[in-house]
């Protein structure tokens, strides 16, 4: 296998990138999709040659590629260099193929759109920056990655940019992203400082050999954590992802479900050697995950928006894989990882593929019915709520039985409680998995054709339109709802066998596998703290199995019970829970509470006292001048009035002689 | 034929000589066809210096020795007090030349149209202004230097006052000029003394002297000199609380004034005189302007959050790039230097870039006003490119240049010995945060949403062929040097070295000391390792 064929890997979709995004605008829409897909199929066929090459090798596999520095000084030196293993493999595999399979749907579902260039040669550009970052060979390079993904979701949320809704959801993923960024930078500033680079080898090495003090790898590991929680959208910083939804469907199954929200949990796998050292900040990582899962969920209950159920269970489903993590079981959140970019972007495509159907309709209070109308969406769909929910022997069923279980044999003393959540979360997703099969598939059609035409009216006119620009009804269908075209549905079949079978591979031997998926890992987390199966029994291990089925049962026979069998049952429960219900219809109030207690107070510290006081005030000298004019007081008005020049030089002194009396006294004050 | 001896005053005499023939050329208003002979004048000449610059990075020796200078010409002019013609170049100021003799050209498209009155005044200036600036990054005699230094203030102040936007603009000139005019009168003094105490302009020996210890004076009394040097050029660069002139300067100055307004000659003179001259004493203060750099940089990024006018925003913005060089190269480290030069060259090319883009809004529109715009992006879909590029790079998006020197800058802060270093560089790291929220702020307010109440008034157009010309070599530059670092680097990193303190390490409380060994042990390995790998490269 020639290693420099890896370079391949990310810069074909980087070209296809350029040639969309220069010229795209003046090719036909036939070429723009086939230079995009070509250029996103070939590192899939790549990453297919790879592990077959790793299949016959045998051996543990670890490619490296290096080329010039990026950069060079004296003392420290970052090159473009790009390492393979196990781990790097499964997320090529992922990115790759998923990857492929929604741009062939993109084809399909943006077809009618303006700015079809712009879309494809953005998504490539997605591509581009998630195998930099899934193949980096050091904190850098997966930092430029990790950033260029949040850019490429920003371009993307904010593709309906005219509509400020998606102008602002985008601002606010990049800028919440960014106060991820911020800790990872400050984790990458004490790692230069203190190991002098920055490669995973060097430094994961390093830590192995000569354990350092605790405090000072926790610092390191929260940093990374607060990176994660940005880009993987948990506990503080998950609020960006549900309006992320604004983006063209495909979008969010790519970005926002699959690919790179993952990109926390794929870092602290990546770096467990690290978080291995810290048990601090592991107990972190699996109580953020665990409340985030549960939290998402909850709120996941109670929205109407299609997409936006979609969106909180992302986040709980990523807050599962954080859990995972955080005890260490890395292999069952990478496997959970896996199994979810499977569902969850069938989930979203199928969601596109319904709201394709209904003309740009999002609110389920406006769905039902269609499971005879979309047979393929529905059957599709089916799979993917069943594959969520756990269900055996849906692909979700494996990876979230192998988290619940490690959780609870895990040696944290917290192993039950978060066992416990877990439990809960997995209730609660099966509810609002099938509370949204219900609402859309089945009961009475909600959308008959007057009231239909009505609504669309009130959507045109309402703010937060996505008819007008997203999966415009042209003449053929304008009428009636129909069934996808072949370019969408075939991506859904391909998704809803891979959400059957793709858990399979993580069979536990309890239930007569061999889990090679953990197997497949061990190299690459040998040394991980994970706690130790073969104490566990297999008893044990089928009993939670069986509880955590049970659960999910409980959770569908519930929401067959409000969604089909009573369908008043949950208006009238969100009556006598009103306070209850508000709080989760309104999120908890994340986003008011940031609002009103950091945006806002930020704000006007700015403008009052940085910019009001010191700046107009002390700095251009002006202070004066605005004193008087206010008092309009006698003699200072005629100064300067008569005299700007002098105020400008008098404060000008006194600013300078501040400067040097601060160097000259104050400076020996401080400690050194 | 070699050059090499005579390059950096064909340099300077460039534009010495062209702004002496545009002075001469009458003034042509009216004529259609003649309205452009001092712009095509002013263009041919500012093309012929870039290309004159060249010749130094392409004959550039990597290899010699540290503290030496290189394309030296060195004269006396005036026996006493003795006055050298003393010209030369290292690592610090090469790039810096070719990047002031790059952005001329640029300068003056970006003039073309909206200068076409009194053009023979407004180019001569701009010409004269040139000589200033390449004067100041190759002279090494500080009478000299001097001389260049007071020459920068007296054009663009000229330029300011009559070439300014509003009515504003006499008022606007009249606070740069006092600003910069007050503490280079001190310096002046400062020089003298120094010249008084030693028997020499001459830099080179400044130096040496300094280096040594040499130079006869109370500590008390070296160090106001030294903090005399460092006032006048922190009120240039400027250093936050002396940014008092940035703001009304910036908006009132033309494009091609403002792009060489902030920054890089203070920069420059930091660098090469308060670090060469006064080694120790700006050891001493490093502490204070640190903190002065990492609250520059926040205080600067949370202004322009609230900023509604473009320009206004812009100047602080400034502040705040220029605020991450001055935390940078007070850190005394390599990274800390080494980014803090590099950012120079990204800070001028971005803010450059970042200008013109305005200036073009304002040429269509003929407001600054945010509020005023709105949903252009479908009316521009070229110049929204450009922008948000421009934005990209100033926000510090890894693989456009100006992540590799704010990463460079903030691990170097990260090592640095001062006092509350970790401190001021989470505060630094912050402006990372607030950065992007002010610039991708500004895009949404102007080109997302729906279309504002200005651009409904008056039509726009996208961006011209010149105005192409104008941005694609500052894009273009944004990516390679983003992603090709070392080139320059190279050059900067020779200066680096002998600037910035022997690398020390960040010590973890609570670290055995049986284990600091060890540490250092594979760090040095690795930092030699390093640095084969670098010479390799080389």
């Amino acid at each position: 296998m020639n290693t420099s064929l890896l370079w391949l890997i990310p810069t074909l979709p980087f070209a296809g990138f350029l040639i969309n995004g220069t010229i795209g605008r003046k090719l036909p829409r036939a070429l723009v999709a086939t230079i995009a897909l070509l250029f996103t199929a070939a590192p899939a066929f790549i990453v297919a040659q790879l592990w077959i090459f790793m299949k016959s090798a045998g051996a543990p596999l670890a490619l490296t590629v290096t080329s010039r520095p990026w950069i060079a000084v004296t003392g420290f030196q970052v090159n473009f260099a790009f390492a393979v293993d196990h781990l790097t493999l499964i997320m090529l595999g992922v990115v790759t193929g998923v990857g492929f399979l929604i741009h062939i749907y993109s084809v399909g579902y943006m077809a009618h759109e303006e700015g079809y260039w712009r879309f494809f040669a953005f998504l490539n550009l997605f591509m581009f920056f998630m195998l930099v970052l899934v193949l980096a060979s050091s904190f850098l390079l997966l930092f430029v990655g990790w950033e260029g993904v949040g850019l490429a979701s920003y371009l993307l949320i904010g593709f309906y940019f005219t509509r400020d809704s998606a102008a602002n959801a985008g601002k606010k993923a990049f800028i919440v992203n960014r106060i991820g960024d911020f800790g990872f930078l400050l984790a990458m500033f004490l790692l230069v400082a203190h190991f002098g680079t920055l490669n995973f080898s060097g430094i994961f090495s390093r830590i192995s050999a000569t354990p350092l003090s605790g405090g000072f790898l926790t610092a390191i590991a929260l940093l990374l954590v607060l990176g994660a929680a940005g880009k993987s959208a948990q506990i503080p910083l998950y609020i960006w992802l549900p309006d992320a939804m604004e983006g063209p469907t495909p979008v969010s199954a790519l970005i926002h479900a699959a690919t790179m929200v993952t990109a926390g949990i794929y870092m602290v796998a990546r770096c467990h050697v690290l978080f291995d050292h810290s048990p601090f900040a592991l107990t972190v990582v699996a109580c953020i995950g665990a409340a985030t899962a549960l939290m998402a969920a909850t709120i996941g209950m109670v929205q109407n928006d299609i997409k936006r159920v979609l969106a909180y269970s992302t986040v709980s489903q990523l807050g599962y894989m954080f859990m995972a993590c955080g005890i260490g079981a890395y292999s069952a959140g990478i496997f959970h990882l896996m199994t979810h970019a499977f569902f969850k972007a069938l989930l979203f495509l199928a969601a596109g593929s319904v709201i394709h159907a209904l003309s740009g309709e999002q609110d389920m209070r406006h769905m039902g019915g269609l499971w005879r109308k979309i047979p393929i969406t529905f059957w599709t769909m089916t799979a993917a709520v069943f594959a969520i929910s756990g269900i055996w022997p849906f692909s979700g069923f494996f990876s979230k039985d192998e988290i619940l279980y490690q959780t609870f044999i895990s040696p944290s003393p917290l192993a039950k409680l978060l066992w416990l959540v877990g439990l809960l979360t997995a209730g609660l997703t099966a509810f609002y998995m099938f509370r949204l099969w219900f609402k859309t598939f089945f009961g009475e059609s909600r959308s008959n054709e007057n009231a239909h035409e009505e609504h669309l009216a009130a959507v045109h006119a309402g703010k937060s339109s996505t008819l007008t620009l997203e999966a415009e009804p042209d003449s053929a269908h304008a009428h009636g709802v129909h069934e996808s075209p072949l370019v969408m549905t075939i991506p859904l079949i391909l998704l809803a066998i891979l959400s059957i079978i793709g858990g399979w591979v993580g069979i536990p031997a309890a239930l007569g596998g061999h889990n090679e998926f953990a197997h497949f890992l061990d190299p690459v987390f040998a040394n991980a703290a994970a706690p130790a199966v073969e104490a566990a029994s297999h008893g044990l291990e089928i009993t939670l199995a069986a509880v955590s089925l049970l659960t999910a049962v409980l959770g569908i026979f519930f929401a067959w019970l409000f969604y089909y069998r009573k369908p008043g049952t949950a208006a009238e429960l969100a009556r006598k829970f009103q306070p209850v219900y508000s709080l989760l219809d309104h999120k908890y109030w994340v986003d008011e509470i940031y609002g009103r207690f950091i945006i806002t107070p930020l704000l006007g510290f700015s403008r009052i006292i940085l910019s009001g006081l010191v700046d107009a005030g002390i700095v251009q000298g002006t202070g004066a001048g605005l004193a008087a004019t206010t008092r309009g007081g006698g003699w200072l008005v005629r100064r300067i009035q008569s005299g700007n020049i002098r105020s400008y030089a008098g404060w000008l002194a006194v600013g300078a002689a501040a400067v040097i009396a601060i160097v000259l006294f104050g400076h020996n004050a401080l400690p050194h | 034929m070699n050059l090499d001896h005579i390059i950096l005053t064909l340099i300077l005499l460039a534009p010495l000589v062209g702004a002496a023939v545009l002075a001469l050329m009458p003034e042509s208003e009216g004529s259609p066809d003649g309205s452009k002979r001092h712009a095509i004048g002013a263009l041919l000449v500012t093309l012929i210096t870039l290309g004159l610059t060249l010749h130094l990075p392409a004959h550039f020796h990597y290899g010699a020795e540290p503290h030496t200078f290189q394309f030296v010409q060195n004269i006396p002019w005036i026996a006493s007090p003795a006055i050298r013609y003393h010209l030369g170049v290292d690592g610090l100021s090469m790039w810096l030349i070719v990047l002031a003799a790059f952005l001329a050209p640029i300068g003056v498209l970006a003039s073309w149209n909206t200068i076409n009155t009194r053009t023979r005044l407004f180019y001569t200036l701009f010409l004269l202004q040139q000589v200033a600036m390449l004067g100041i990054f190759v002279a090494l005699d500080l009478f000299l230097y001097y001389g260049f230094w007071e020459l920068s203030l007296v054009p663009m102040t000229l330029l300011i006052a009559a070439f300014g936007r509003t009515e504003n603009r006499r008022r606007a000139a009249i606070k740069f000029f006092l600003y910069a005019f007050i503490p280079s009168a001190i310096l002046l003094v400062a020089i003298l003394w120094l010249y008084n105490l030693t028997g020499t302009f001459d830099l080179p020996i400044l130096q040496a002297l300094a280096a040594s210890h040499a130079i006869a004076a109370t500590p008390t009394a070296l160090l106001l000199c030294s903090l005399a040097f460092l006032v006048a050029f922190a009120v240039k660069v400027p250093v936050f609380p002396l940014h008092g002139w940035l703001q009304e300067a910036v908006s009132e100055a033309p494009t091609a004034a403002v792009m060489v307004l902030a920054g890089k000659l203070g920069l420059y003179s930091i660098l090469r005189f308060s670090f060469g001259i006064f080694p120790e004493q700006s050891r001493h203060v490093a502490p204070v302007l640190i903190a002065l750099g990492a609250i520059g940089i926040l205080y600067g990024s949370l202004i322009a959050l609230i900023k509604s006018d473009l320009k206004k925003l812009a100047a602080f913005s400034t502040l705040s790039h220029v605020s991450f060089v001055i935390l940078g190269i007070f850190t005394f480290t390599v990274l800390g230097v080494d980014g803090g030069v590099f950012q120079i060259l990204n800070e001028s090319l971005i803010g450059a870039a970042f200008f013109i883009l305005l200036g073009l809004l304002y040429e269509r529109y003929g407001t600054y006003d945010m509020r005023d715009y709105g949903g252009l992006a479908t009316r521009h879909p070229w110049m929204v490119t450009m922008f948000v590029i421009t934005v990209l790079a100033a926000a510090g998006l890894p693989m456009l240049s100006g992540f590799v020197g704010e990463f460079l800058i903030l691990s170097g802060s990260m090592q640095a010995v001062a006092a509350h270093h970790v401190l001021w560089t989470v505060i630094g790291a912050s402006g990372v945060i607030f950065g992007a929220s002010y610039l991708l702020w500004m895009i949404q307010r102007v080109f997302y949403g729906s279309v504002g109440m200005r651009p409904e008034e008056v039509p726009g157009w996208d961006l011209t062929a010149r105005e192409h010309l104008e941005l694609w070599p500052l894009t273009a530059l944004f990516l390679i040097m983003g992603i090709a670092s070392p080139f320059w680097i190279r050059a900067i990193d020779t200066y680096g070295t002998i600037t910035a303190d022997k690398p020390s390490l960040f010590e973890p409380t609570g670290l055995k000391h049986s284990e600091t060994e060890t540490y250092s042990k594979i760090l040095s390995q690795d930092v030699l390792s390093g640095t084969a790998a670098h010479q390799e490269v080389r």
